[in-house]
Order: C-alpha cells, then structure tokens, then sequence
C-alpha cells in the first residue's frame, strides 16, 4: 500500500525491516491457515454431531497413533523452521555493517539524546542521511529505557552501566517515531522523539550548519530554548506557571535569589543556571530533593545558552505568586 | 445434611477443615480479587479512548496498571483454579473424604488472605506504579510502596506452595481402590503437573523478591547498577518464576476443557495418554524458556537462540492438546450447553493465544513486537481467553455440585455470546496496534492508534458487562435457581456419585473405581 504500511505492519523505512517482515509475514500466513483449520474442523463436527435425541450413540475412538503422530511432527517441523529463520535474521539484527556511522545515544528519565562524532553536535532528535548505516551505542543515565523505531523494526534496551548496540540503514527521507517501551515512570509515554532521515547532501549541509536542533534554522534563541525545555523533558519536574513540581519553578526565577542547601544565598543568574545544568548536584536548592540528572554531554554550550534565555525570557517580571 | 448446612455461623467457615468450604472461601476471595482487578482494567481503557493522558494524571494511570496486573496475576489468577475448584474437586474426583492435610489447607488460606491485606496496605498507603513485573533499577528507586507489595507477594507464594504439596500428597496416597494414574480423571493430571511447578517454581520468585526488599531497605547492592547490582539479573530471576507460573496459570485450565468437553459430548477423550503426557512435558520443559521475555534486554545471542529453539519445543505439546479436544468431538454427542459452549470459545480463543506465541517466539520478529500491544494482546488471550474462560466454564459445569442449584441456561448462553464478543473486540484490536507499533503501558500515545485503542475500549465495556450478567445470574440461581438432579451432565468421574451437594465427608462408603473416567453408557461397544 504504497508506503503506509501494509494492514499488520507499520511503513518500512529501513534495510533492516526485511528481516521482520518477511518471516512475520510467512508465520501470519501459517498460523491464519492453522488457526482456519481448527475452527473448521471444530464447528463442523459441532454441528455434524450436535445432539439430536437423549440416547445419541457415540464413537469409542479414544486414540490414534498415526494420526498423533502426524499432528506432532507437522508441527514440529515447521516450528523448527521459523527458529532457525528468527535466528538467523537476528543475528542480521545484531551485527552492524563495518563502516556504520556511530551515533551515541543517551536515554534519561525522559528524553533521549544523541551524540555525534563530529564536535558539539547533541541533538534531541536523531538526523541520519539515507541509505548509509548508522550504529547506535546506547547508555541509561538512570532506570531501563528500550529504544524502539516501529518504522525500521528495531529495538534494544537501554541499561545503566552498560552500553548496548542497535543498528539500521534508512531506505527513505522523512520523519519516523522513536518511543521508549520500558517502562520508566511518569514521563514515560513522553519520551518521544524522531529519527529525520535526509538526503546525503541534506544531511552533509546540516553537519556543516553545526547539527542545529531540527527546526531551529532561523529561530531565534529563546524558542529553541522553549522547544529544548520539552524536548529535553525539564517539564517533567519544572513548571513555568508557578506550581512547584519535583523541581523549583521556572517562572520568576531568573534574577530571584534562591536559598542552598548550605545555607548560602544565590543570585540566580546565568553562571548558576549553567552550573545547575551541568552539575546539578554541586548547589541543591533548600527543599528539594537532589534528583536532577546532569545534563553534562546532553546538552552543548548554544543549547545551554538557549535554554538560559529561555528562562531569562519567563523570569523577568519578577512577580512570583 | 449437607456439606453448607451441616455447621452453622460464622465461626464454622472461618475454622472450617473441610476442602469443600475452604475451596468456596477461596472462590468467593479469587472471584472478589478479580472483579477489583477488572474495575482497574477499566479505568486503564477509559484513560486510553482519546490519545491525550486526559483523564488522569500520569503517575495514577501507571499506579492503575500496575494494580491491573499485579491483583489480577499475584491474587487472582495464579490461585484461580487450583485452590478454588481445585480444593473443592480434588478428593471429590478421587474418591477420598478430605486433602491430605487439611489443617494445612486452612493455613494456606489465611496466608493468602494476609497476602492480601499486604496489596491493601499498598493499595492504601502509597500504592504501586513499578507494573507487575518489578523490573529493576526502577522498582529500587520508585517511592511508592514497593516493599509491601513485595513482601505480598512473596507471602502469597507460600501459600501457593503448601496449597501445591498438599495437592501432590493427596493425588499419590489417596486415591480410591482402583482408581489408577491411567484412570485419573484430566483436570487431576492437569492440577498434579501445577502444583509440582508451584513447589518448584515459587521458591525462587520469594527468593528474588526478598532481595529487591533488602535491597531497598538496606541498600544493598543487587539489581541497582549504582549500587553495584545488575538489573538484567532481576529479570532472570523474575523470568525464572515467572514463565512457569504462566503454566501454573493455564495447565488447570487445560485440565477444565478436557473434563467439559469428554462429559458435554459423551466421548473418552482423544489421546488420553498424550494429553496427560502433554502436561508433565510442559512443566518440565517450562523450566528452561524464560529467556524468551528477554531477546532485547542484552542477553547473549547464544543464550536468546538456546531459549528461542527450547520455546518452540513447548509449542509441540500445546498444539497435541489443541488438536486432541477438537478430535474429541468427532462422532459425540454433542449439547449446547454453557459449559460446552465455554470449551468451544476456550478451543477459538485459545487457538489465537497459542498461535500468536509463535512469532514472539522467533527472535527477529519478537525484536519488533516485544513490549508493543502485541503482546499484551497474547497473553489475555491465552490468561483471560484460555484460563479464566476454562474457569467460568468450569464454575458451570461444577455449579450444580457446589450448591445444589441450576442457573438458567438462557441467560448463561448471552453472557456467553457478550463475554466472547466483547473479549475479541478488546483484544483483537490491540494485536494490530501491537504490530503496528503501538508501545504499552502508555498513558498517552500518537494519534494514528485512536481507532484501534477505541474499538479496545468499547469491548472492554461489553467484555464487563457480560461478566457482570454472569456474576448476577449466578447468585440469583443460589436462591431461586432449580434444585439441580443428583448429576445434570451424567459424568462418570466421582465428583458426580457423591451427594449434590456433597455431605461434609464426601461419600458414604468408600467409592470403589472399575472404569475410565470418561466411559459413558452412550459409546458403543468397541468392536475391535
Ligand atoms: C528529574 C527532575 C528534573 C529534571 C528532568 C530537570 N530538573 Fe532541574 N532541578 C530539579 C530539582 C529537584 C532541582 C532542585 C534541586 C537542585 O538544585 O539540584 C532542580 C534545579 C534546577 C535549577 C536551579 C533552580 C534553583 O532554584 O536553584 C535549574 C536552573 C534547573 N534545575 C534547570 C533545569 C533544566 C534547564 C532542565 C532541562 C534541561 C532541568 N532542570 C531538568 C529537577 C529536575
Ligand atoms: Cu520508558
Ligand atoms: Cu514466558
């Protein structure tokens, strides 16, 4: 169905689906032609030999070997078949070409980064060009998250303290889901991003460009600021309406002084902010808990300056309610 | 006199040492655990009819799932049948007056019930959002309630233990005179291979939850990576138990279909030694297959393929079974009754489950639809669709022996027909937004699984409906329903020559067995 997926499966964007789909697609065929044979046979003889009267007779069969043995060893057979082909495109999965591009990807309570070769380029969405493969070396900072592209039909979980690998090789330019399915807590239906296949030469110019967040050509700093404050889930623990959440609120707190764990008093400003981003443990504000993640490697210096315009930008009226 | 109004008051039930009454005290626990457990999965399906998280807030949805599945396997499922209709038929069907110790089957009960109160404290103070399955570092670092919910479901595998050794016990010492392993009625088998998996099984299930406690109390470093504990290793342990208790879960069932369908259609079962074999093979072999939850958690390759080729050796005995009940219809005779009608949607719904395990099964295709819909689609077909459709099938078969009263057929036909529409409208749905990529245990998701997820929640709504019509005509026969005759199916196992209902020590003579059980006076006479 030219490129909306098929009924069962969504589209396919990746070289990599081949090996899902094919099987998926004979396994569906066999249980279909099982699944008719069983019911077919059940509700014929259920009504072949429904009960017409008390005293009905019935047949003392109560076995046949051949025919036993028939229905374990078809069986038998094919399952053995669909093993060592789920095998052997698994491994297909598993091991990534030689000159696959590495990207890093880091996956935290609720966002998902990458990381590229090239200096300073962090994004929250993954760019990849078309038709090259990409080898991804993923991280946990916190609990388990699972890195999951339906489109491409791959997925590996993502563990703390151990890096785990998944690879493909995008077929078509476009945009196409990334969700987390391990479960990791509040955010995680949130945690959502993109892989935004481009063109080679597409891809080429945005390297050069300095791996801008997507969309952000043109915009000004403080939007991206706003758009890094979802995408990098800060929402999840900071507001921007006043409410207090698992963090301080964003709003009015730029230029506010904040009271330390210490017992020091600080001026926020943007040397404190940066320092909270990066180091987050080093100043704990009184009355929360130390649980912001850092964002070290996460975030580069542009981002992190958007993101300080951004809560220049919500805490100047200095009305706190 | 019989076993319900030989004591009376309150205090007669709650020391009671009768198997019959503590089966019924267990029925009446299970079937409550279940009806909280659905009310949940209704609010998880109300939450998810628009894609927006708009109903509730995140952290209650995942509180809300959690319970789901955590009641509805630790609570209900896992004791459904066994200790329910299984406590209740087992020296019935034996010919024996009581279990083997029946002091102890009492004790287990109060265990369960402690276990319970353990998932209210939960329930009450702090709740749980970790989903059933605990996984680690999660379930380490959460605040909610995560010790006492532990600590309830390690006290109820105790009492799943002793439940299972005294079932064993009972099953090898006291069987009446002539009644041989070769003449044992299915549901016995059936029961015997669970309680050996729950003896066996369990302890490491206790085992793994004590850690993660200790591991919370004290900080003790065993699934926390920053502890220096591995998180993958709680799966391997959760897994452990935790694939055999799906056998724990579904074998009894098994057992139900093959006693409804041999006395529905007045036939011997097709492959009597097959199927009991069949049971005993997938308990043993339902040992070693628990990698399959794992292909993309990081376990070896080798590993995964070991697990994988073991997993489709399960598949072989499961579809003899399959094969063997719809064999078994051939040249019957055959009525519509409710519990037949059950054993004819366990045989569809059944099918499905089985059939779909076939591609989580084959590593490729898993590594695509592992944690999607897909799968939450295949286990309710095999647990809801297989397990609690046997239940309810058996809970009519054997209702006239528990309580001495018939329920009105027409009515059990229509809850029948909603609970079988209903459930295919839920579930089918989230096969094709499992395959299509829709994650689980979402609060909110893309828009483009809208329609699928709505179909899902409008079964879920005829799904519940058809239960509840059940649960009401049920209690209503209690009362008003027809005496029910001696033995309304003419079964020829030995539940159906004691009393209905039975008198407080089962028979009056000690039943002596000369035939199979599934020797019907309608077959005819083999010539061969
Ligand atoms: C897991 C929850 C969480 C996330 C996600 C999170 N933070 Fe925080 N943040 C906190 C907590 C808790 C504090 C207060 C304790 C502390 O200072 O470490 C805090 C403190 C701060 C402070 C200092 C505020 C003050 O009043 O002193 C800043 C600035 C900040 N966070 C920015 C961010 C930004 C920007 C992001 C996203 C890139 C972010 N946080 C993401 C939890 C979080
Ligand atoms: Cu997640
Ligand atoms: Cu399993």
């Amino acid at each position: 169905m030219l490129g909306l997926g098929s009924f069962w499966l969504p589209v396919d964007a990746s070289s990599t689906t081949q090996y899902v789909d094919h099987l998926f697609n004979f396994i569906f065929l066999l249980c279909t032609l099982f699944f008719i044979l069983i019911v077919f046979v059940t509700v014929l003889f259920a009504f072949k030999y429904r009960r017409k009267s008390a005293s009905q007779r019935t047949s003392p069969i109560s076995g046949n070997h051949k025919l036993e043995l028939i229905w374990s060893v078809i069986p038998g057979v094919l399952l053995v078949i669909i093993f060592a082909w789920g095998f052997r495109d698994y491994m297909s999965l598993r091991v990534p070409p030689r000159d696959a591009l590495e990207i890093r990807v880091t996956g935290v309570k609720w966002a998902w980064s990458f990381t590229y070769p090239v200096d300073g380029i962090v994004t929250t969405d993954l760019v990849v060009p078309e038709g090259r493969p990409v080898k991804l070396i993923m991280v946990s900072q916190d609990v388990l998250h699972s890195f999951f592209v339906p489109a491409f039909r791959i997925k590996q979980d993502v563990v703390p303290h151990r890096y785990s690998v998944v690879w493909f090789e995008a077929t078509k330019t476009g945009n196409y889901n990334i969700f987390c399915t391990e479960y990791c807590g509040t955010g995680h239906s949130q945690m959502l991003s993109q892989v935004k296949v481009l063109s080679g030469s597409d891809y080429q110019d945005w390297i050069d460009r300095g791996g801008e967040e997507a969309g952000s050509a043109g915009r000004s700093s403080v939007d991206v600021g706003k758009h890094l404050y979802k995408k990098q889930a800060c929402y999840t623990c900071h507001s921007i309406d006043g409410t207090s959440g698992v963090g301080p609120t964003f709003q009015g707190l730029y230029g506010s002084k904040e009271k330390l764990e210490s017992g020091d008093e600080i001026l926020v400003d943007d040397n404190f902010i940066r320092k909270s981003i990066i180091d987050p443990g080093a100043d704990v504000t009184e009355g929360f808990p130390p649980v912001m993640p850092t964002y070290k490697g996460r975030l580069n210096d542009k981002q992190i300056t958007a993101l300080i315009d951004y809560l220049k930008s919500i805490g100047t009226d200095k009305v706190k309610n | 006199m019989n076993y319900l109004t030989a004591k009376k008051g309150f205090k007669s039930w709650l020391f009671t040492l009768d198997h019959k009454r503590i089966g019924l005290m267990y029925l009446v626990a299970v079937l409550s655990f279940f009806f909280l457990g659905g009310v949940f999965a209704l609010l998880v399906r109300a939450e998810l009819w628009t894609p927006a998280g708009d109903m509730f807030t995140a952290d209650m949805y995942n509180k809300f799932f959690t319970l789901h599945g955590a009641i509805m396997v630790f609570l209900f499922i896992i004791p459904s049948v066994p200790a329910s209709l299984g406590n209740f038929l087992i020296p019935l069907m034996i010919g024996a007056k009581d279990v083997a110790f029946p002091r102890l089957n009492l004790l287990s009960w109060y265990i369960y019930v402690l276990g319970a109160l353990f998932f209210f404290y939960t329930l009450l103070f702090g709740s749980l959002d970790t989903g059933w399955t605990f996984y680690t570092p999660y379930s380490s670092q959460t605040g909610t309630s995560v010790i006492s919910a532990t600590l309830g479901a390690f006290i109820l595998g105790f009492s799943s233990i002793l439940t299972g050794v005294n079932f064993i016990v009972t099953i090898h010492k006291m069987r009446a005179p002539g009644l041989t392993w070769g003449r044992l009625p299915l549901l016995i088998w059936a029961l015997y291979a669970t309680a050996v998996i729950q003896v066996l099984a369990t302890p490491v299930l206790a085992i793994t939850l004590l850690l993660l406690v200790v591991e919370r109390a004290f900080g003790i470093g065993f699934f926390d990576s920053t502890i220096g504990g591995d998180p993958v290793l709680f799966q391997h342990f959760f897994w452990f138990y935790s694939h055999p208790a799906v056998y724990i879960m579904i074998l009894p069932g098994f057992g139900i279909i093959s006693e409804l369908i041999t006395v529905h259609a007045r036939k011997r079962i097709f492959g009597y030694n097959a199927i009991a074999a069949s049971s005993v093979a997938i308990a043993v072999i339902g040992f070693l297959v628990w990698g399959h939850h794992m292909f993309v958690s990081g376990q070896s390759s080798f590993a995964s393929m070991v697990f994988s080729f073991l997993t489709f050796a399960v598949a072989v005995p499961t579809a003899i079974k399959v094969f063997s009940w719809v064999a078994t219809l051939y040249r019957g005779s055959i009525a519509f009754t409710a519990p037949m009608l059950y054993a004819l949607a366990f045989i569809f719904l059944f099918s499905i489950g089985g059939l779909t395990g076939i591609f989580l099964g084959a590593i490729a295709v898993d590594v695509h639809l592992h944690d999607t819909y897909f799968v939450v689609a295949h286990f309710h077909y095999v647990m809801m669709g297989g397990t609690v459709i046997a239940f309810i099938g058996g809970i009519h078969h054997w209702w006239p022996k528990l309580f001495g009263r018939m329920y009105n057929e027409g009515w059990a036909r229509l809850g029948c027909f909603l609970i079988f529409i209903g459930f295919n409208l839920t579930f089918f749905s989230q096969f094709v937004m499992g395959s299509r990529g829709m994650p689980r245990r979402y609060h909110s998701y893309v828009p483009e699984y809208a329609i699928w997820h709505q179909l899902s929640t409008i079964g879920s709504l005829v799904l519940g409906l058809g239960l509840v019509l059940t649960l009401v005509y049920l209690l209503h026969s209690l009362f008003w329903g027809k005496r029910a005759p001696h033995n309304p199916w003419g079964g020829e196992s030995l539940e159906w020559q004691a009393a209905t209902p039975p008198i407080e020590f089962n028979f009056t003579k000690q039943p002596v067995v000369t035939s199979g059980p599934y020797d019907f006076p309608e077959i005819e006479q083999d010539r061969s």
